[in-house]
């Protein structure tokens, strides 16, 4: 066992974990926040993304003795301080930008992390930034649309392909 | 996955006392070890995390030469290796965004998966690994699939690219993995042209002799043209056979000289 410290959502935790606890497991059932989803396990699907030190990396390939000292966010601090939803969060409800869901907190820290480094991507640089991340309602569209909305472009000309 | 102990040291001496162990591993990004683990593959007692080194990260330039810590994650060598574009831009287009967060270009050399895209960046680039007992060439270092010059416990601390006059990586990308099924990396030098390719050959990343005889003389992509590419020696799986990989051999090469002319 080794113990861990980090900033998770702005609060400092310390637990002692095995070696091999991955840091979905350390949130999911140590932290029970349960919005950081798994899917595939295998570093695929991308609905397992959070953000270490400001990077977003894939939870379940990350352990959390690597992210010991680290500032780590997850989907529970993307809402605004009051609890309601943050300007992405907000721009996926109105844009239909999820369907079933379960990639939806990934999609939302990846969005995240590009607009920090790139306020007002372009459709075609959002869609290469979600590479790594998987919709299996295959709802990108809408998705790619609340991303644009979210970064304050006009989306209103994006038509459905 | 089968239990370990993840041990952080900071310093490469630590890292390296911490890896004398019995059964321990090094950890890089673990964005190929941790899955190799998940399948139960690798059953190390201990993990040695390298992520703590401050001493192995980085990009620094001194004249001719681009030096990348072993440690540096693909995201840091994609925005600040562009003194060596080619380099940057390879590193730019590993995996997707988070995967290029934590991946290092240490721990890609020294798993040299045979489809993995920095070996080529290496070999054709003629670079030097350097490690924490000596320097080694890019020629010799790589021993086929999966295989290195790396001794036990041996850590990449550097790799030091010579930037060429001009050069290309061109990759055909297994669309789900986003490694390559075909990638070619061309570097033109002063006194002559190296030709890597990944992806193809069941002996792991390759140099084509021929390839580059032909464009140290003419380089340009017609110098190909008479040229073949056999399949016997290629992978051939469910993603493409010996055969097709062969062809892309040939096609890459060309779009890396076209890129880089």
């Amino acid at each position: 066992m080794t113990e861990v410290t980090m900033v998770v959502n702005g609060k400092s935790v310390t637990k002692s974990v095995k070696g091999n606890t991955l840091m979905t497991e350390f949130l999911r059932d140590e932290l029970r926040l349960t919005g950081t989803h798994v899917g595939c396990d295998t570093s695929q699907c991308g609905a397992c993304v959070i953000h270490v030190n400001g990077e977003a990396v894939k939870g379940c390939t990350m352990f959390a003795a690597e992210a010991s000292g680290a500032e780590v966010k997850t989907i529970e601090s993307m809402e605004n301080p009051d609890g309601s939803l943050g300007v992405i969060q907000q721009a996926f409800q109105d844009h239909h930008g999820l369907q079933c869901g379960f990639c939806t907190p990934g999609m939302v820290m990846s969005a995240s992390a590009l607009l920090k480094d790139n306020p007002k991507p372009s459709e075609a640089e959002i869609r290469d930034y979600l590479e790594g991340n998987i919709c299996r309602c295959t709802g990108y569209h809408n998705i790619v649309k609340a991303i644009m909305a979210a970064s304050g472009q006009d989306v209103s000309n994006i038509a459905a392909e | 996955m089968y239990s370990f102990e993840v041990e952080r040291p900071t310093s490469v001496a630590d890292a390296a006392a911490a890896l004398g162990k019995d059964e321990a591993q090094a950890l890089g990004g673990g964005q190929t070890l941790i899955p190799t683990l998940k399948q139960r593959l690798a059953s190390p007692s201990v993990l040695v995390s390298l992520a703590g080194i401050a001493d192995i990260k980085g990009v620094s330039v001194d004249g001719g030469t681009v030096t990348i810590g072993g440690g540096t994650t693909h995201g840091v060598v994609a925005a600040e290796a562009g003194a060596y574009p080619a380099l940057a831009a390879l590193a730019g287009n590993i995996g997707d965004p988070a995967v290029r967060n934590r991946g290092t270009i240490g721990g890609s050399l020294a798993n040299n998966d045979p489809s993995a895209c920095y070996p080529s960046a290496a070999l054709a680039s003629g670079a030097t690994i350097v490690t924490n007992s000596r320097e080694i060439a890019a020629d010799d270092y790589f021993q086929g699939l999966f295989e290195t010059a790396l001794e036990e416990g041996e850590i990449v601390i550097s790799v030091k690219f010579p930037i060429p006059e001009a050069a290309s990586y061109q990759k055909f990308e297994q669309p789900a993995s986003r490694f390559a099924l075909v990638g070619v990396y061309v570097a033109k030098f002063a006194d002559g042209v190296r030709v890597a390719v990944t992806g193809a050959s069941e002996g792991g990343v390759y140099r084509w002799s021929e390839a580059e005889a032909a464009l140290s003389g003419n380089f340009s992509a017609d110098a190909l043209d008479g040229l073949t590419v056999s399949g016997d020696d290629m992978i051939s799986d469910l993603h493409g056979s010996g055969d097709y990989r062969a062809h892309l051999v040939k096609v890459m090469t060309k779009r890396a000289v076209a890129a880089a002319s």
